[in-house]
């Protein structure tokens, strides 16, 4: 399906990371955003109020995270395509709602513009250092997806594809922004609405009678569905459910229910590899990286090669599913991997549970607040080389 | 005559699920003419159910139906159960 | 046997279902709760309100958050919605403002609106979201033992309050009234008939509705305290209510058994958010907009 035009603003603009992320999400056909407040996302709602009222849609203030995070969900229950925007302490309180999601499997786009942490840490300077708490944060067993852009035109192009990732395998796809990218402004080319394609919802085509809200193949393991209103009378729960959505509390139930939950993103892991690759083939020492710390191992690897360092640089797009085969087969080849990242060693761990000890890993943390200087991730690379 | 004809001796009666019914006793108490009853006998779950003892007494008023928080019993007038079985009724073969 | 009940079982078999039945997934009953507990007959009632209120049951759709009464969700015949824990306000916000067609209705615990999900109530009130709550209120977190609630009255124990409460409670309808409800009002189970009229007229209502229903708790309110069975609670209501429609709301605090005022104590007009919100950008943008009426495009 083609992006509905009324969303788009076909041109080149000259705009940052936040605008550009509402400029994709409308054209990516959100038309519902409840929001609250919070550096270094705020930009985003409030050219989403700005602008919704022409485009046709709906935007309302909650009064938290929680209730923002919720009241989204009952939009997508409504029919609405949504989006969830904050910044690591509305993060934090939205950790029972994004299980919630996980569970009931709502399609939904979770923006999290990382600024320093824990707690209100740096409120207007940069991070990446909620990598774990978006994989691991809401209790129980869980998968999601989250992608990564360094640049506003990225902030645009990878909401379209967290949109159209989340309808695909309804669940909660995050778009996993920092304060730099967030506020950094560039050139953004919006394309025409024909050129953007979006992803419709999985609607069912059966008949009330013969829908089962939950029903999957083994083949297809993301079910149909449906909106409120439309005469299918669902019930949708949080509590552990069998096909028809009702709650069913037994040991096969939740077996069945968390093993599907899981195995539609993960068996579609390879699928789901989204990483930019330069350099690797034959590279002594791989650089992974994501976000805006790629912009800045990218002036590092530069240097290192013009030293006669054979480096490559994989930039994850995809940050979850994270790419272990990818990471395994260049294991084969190379000495090290360099991570560079705003926070304390958090994808790092990763990348070492995928080498399983075979080449040296070396992390180059970051306790935020600002990028990494070139110079320090080069020293780590020349040390890696050795 | 049917036996429920016989027995036809107030306003309305009740209908009880009774498998369903966790004798809580609401419907005994709160009906207005106190035409129930508990049962002497205990369901399956082990509870004592609604009986109409004093069926001349029931008026058919529902009142137990309403209270009731498991669904298990409703009361009706003779005469609305008569219009609805003249509506619904399938004609006798002949 | 008796005869009496041969001749029950016999009409049971030959006769009308339960006229509440159809409301019910009656795949999912008998329903979880106790003996006794007055949450069934709220719902009985609902279910009456739905029949009168003529509306068209495709566009009902209920939203209940956790605990006993949070349960009601699971067992209705509607589009229905069990969300988190103090949470089914700001759902409901969201499927409203989703669809305005649909006709939304909160059905959750007295802990679950007032304590967890507290904030939810004033500001959807405030900003008269246009959802009817229903709150069952049984002065205690059923679902997790009898722990206090913010309706506990000062007096009677609570597993968390094992030698009496000694906080005050909240007057529900009088933060309902405060916060800019469009209607309040305040029944008990034992007022089956004026409960479904009001659940009727409310639904028929626009804005933010609040209804409280006192309803028993037996196993984990009234037997603890020495207060009887379900059935002694509702007896109580019976004898110690008094309906004063119109009473100010301030008035009208419960304490432990004592007084009890009923009656529909509001009854007015506001815009909704959505009234306002399409009034307001119409006349600031004129032509370039368009009022929303709900339907997401292409769906
Ligand atoms: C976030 C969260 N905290 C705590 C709980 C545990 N919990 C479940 S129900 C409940 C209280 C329910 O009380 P109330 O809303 O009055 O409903 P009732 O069971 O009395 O009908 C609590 C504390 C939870 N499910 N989620
Ligand atoms: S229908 Fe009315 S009179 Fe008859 S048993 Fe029920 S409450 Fe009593
Ligand atoms: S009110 Fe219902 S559950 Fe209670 S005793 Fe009567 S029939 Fe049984
Ligand atoms: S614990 Fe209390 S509120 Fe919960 S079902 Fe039992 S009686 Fe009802
Ligand atoms: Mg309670």
């Amino acid at each position: 399906m083609k992006a509905d035009p009324k969303g788009v603003l076909t041109g080149v603009h000259f705009i940052d990371g936040d605008h550009a992320a509402c400029e994709g999400a409308l054209a990516a056909g959100c038309r519902f955003v409840a929001g609250y407040p919070i550096t270094p996302s705020t930009e985003i709602v409030e050219r989403f109020a700005a602008r919704i009222p022409k485009v046709g849609g709906v935007f309302i203030q909650m009064e938290d995270e929680l209730a923002a995070s919720i009241a989204i969900q009952g939009g997508v229950w409504a029919g609405h395509k949504v989006m969830n925007v904050t910044s690591g302490p509305g993060l934090s309180l939205m950790m029972e709602h994004l299980g919630y999601a996980c569970m009931t499997e709502t399609p939904s786009v979770w923006v999290d513009v990382q600024r320093g942490g824990p707690s209100t840490g740096l409120p207007t300077l940069p991070a990446q250092a909620d990598m774990m708490q978006i994989k691991w944060g809401s209790h129980g067993d869980y998968e999601i997806i989250a992608l990564s852009p360094n640049s506003p035109q990225e902030c645009f192009d990878l909401m379209i594809k967290a949109f159209n990732l989340s309808e695909e395998y309804r669940c909660p796809v995050f778009l996993m922004m920092d304060e730099v990218v967030g506020h950094m402004t560039e050139r953004v080319e919006i394309p025409a609405a024909d050129q953007i394609e979006v992803t419709e919802r999985k609607w069912t085509k059966k008949k009330p009678k013969d829908y089962k809200a939950y029903e999957t193949t083994p083949e297809d393991l993301v079910p149909e569905m449906i909106k409120a209103g439309d005469g299918y009378r669902v019930h949708v729960t949080g509590l552990t459910h069998d096909e028809r959505g009702y709650p069913k509390m037994d040991v096969p139930t939740q077996a069945q229910l968390v093993t599907r939950l899981l195995d539609k993103i993960r068996k579609n892991a390879d699928k789901l590899v989204d990483v930019r690759m330069d350099g690797c083939e034959g590279a002594d020492v791989i650089v992974v990286s994501f976000g805006i710390t790629s912009r800045v191992a990218t002036a590092a690897i530069e240097t290192a090669r013009a030293q006669g360092l054979k480096v490559g640089h994989l930039r994850l797009i995809i940050c979850w599913p994270f790419p272990v085969k990818l990471i395994q087969d260049l294991a084969k080849t190379v000495k090290a991997f360099v991570v560079p990242e705003l926070n304390m060693g958090q994808m790092v761990l990763e990348v070492r549970k995928a080498v399983e000890g075979k080449v040296k890993v070396i992390s180059v943390p970051h306790p935020g607040g600002t990028v990494h200087e070139p110079e320090t991730i080069l020293e780590q690379i020349v040390e890696a080389a050795r | 005559m049917s036996a429920e004809e016989t027995t036809r001796k107030g306003k309305g009666t009740v209908f009880v699920r009774m498998e369903v019914c966790k004798g809580c006793s609401y419907c005994i108490d709160f009906c207005p003419t106190h035409a129930l009853d508990f049962s002497k006998e205990f369901n399956q779950k082990g509870y004592h159910f609604p009986v109409l003892n004093r069926a001349e007494d029931c008026t058919g008023c529902d009142l137990c139906g309403l209270f009731c928080p498991d669904f298990a019993i409703f009361g009706a007038r003779w005469k609305d159960l008569d219009e609805k079985r003249q509506k619904t009724a399938t004609p006798v073969e002949p | 046997m008796s005869e009496s009940l041969d001749l029950h079982l016999a009409l049971a078999e030959t006769e009308l279902e339960n006229p509440v039945l159809p409301y019910l997934r009656q795949d999912r009953i008998p329903h979880i709760w106790c003996p006794g507990c007055g949450i069934g007959t709220s719902v009985n009632c609902f279910c009456r309100a739905l029949t009168d209120s003529g509306l068209d049951l495709d566009k009902v759709a209920i939203v209940s958050g956790i605990g006993c009464t949070g349960r009601t969700a699971g067992y209705l015949n509607l589009d229905s919605f069990h969300t988190t824990h103090g949470r089914a306000i700001p759902f409901a916000t969201g499927l409203k403002l989703g669809n305005p067609d649909l006709n939304v209705v909160v059905y959750s615990g007295d802990g679950d609106l007032f304590a967890i999900g507290g904030n939810h109530f004033f500001h959807a009130a405030r900003r008269n979201m246009d959802i009817l709550v229903i709150c069952v209120n049984n002065f205690t977190y059923g679902m997790t033992g009898g722990q206090v609630a913010p309706t506990t009255p000062v007096g009677p124990t609570q597993t968390t309050m094992p030698l009496g409460n000694f906080e005050s409670p909240f007057n529900l309808p009088f933060i309902a009234d405060a916060c800019g409800a469009t209607y309040v009002s305040r029944w008990t189970v034992y007022h089956v008939r004026q409960l479904a009229k009001a659940m009727k007229e409310a639904l028929n209502k626009k804005g933010f509705r609040f209804i409280e229903v006192m309803s028993p708790c037996p196993t984990l309110y009234s037997r603890r305290n020495r207060l009887g069975d379900g059935v002694d609670q509702v007896k109580y209501y019976k004898e110690n209510s008094v309906i004063k429609n119109g009473a100010d709301t301030k008035d009208i605090g419960l304490g432990y058994q004592g007084e009890i005022v009923v009656g529909k104590f509001v009854d007015r007009e506001r815009a909704t958010w959505l009234e306002s919100m399409n009034d307001h950008f119409s006349k600031v943008l004129g032509d370039q907009f368009k009022p929303y009426g709900g339907k997401p495009e292409g769906v």
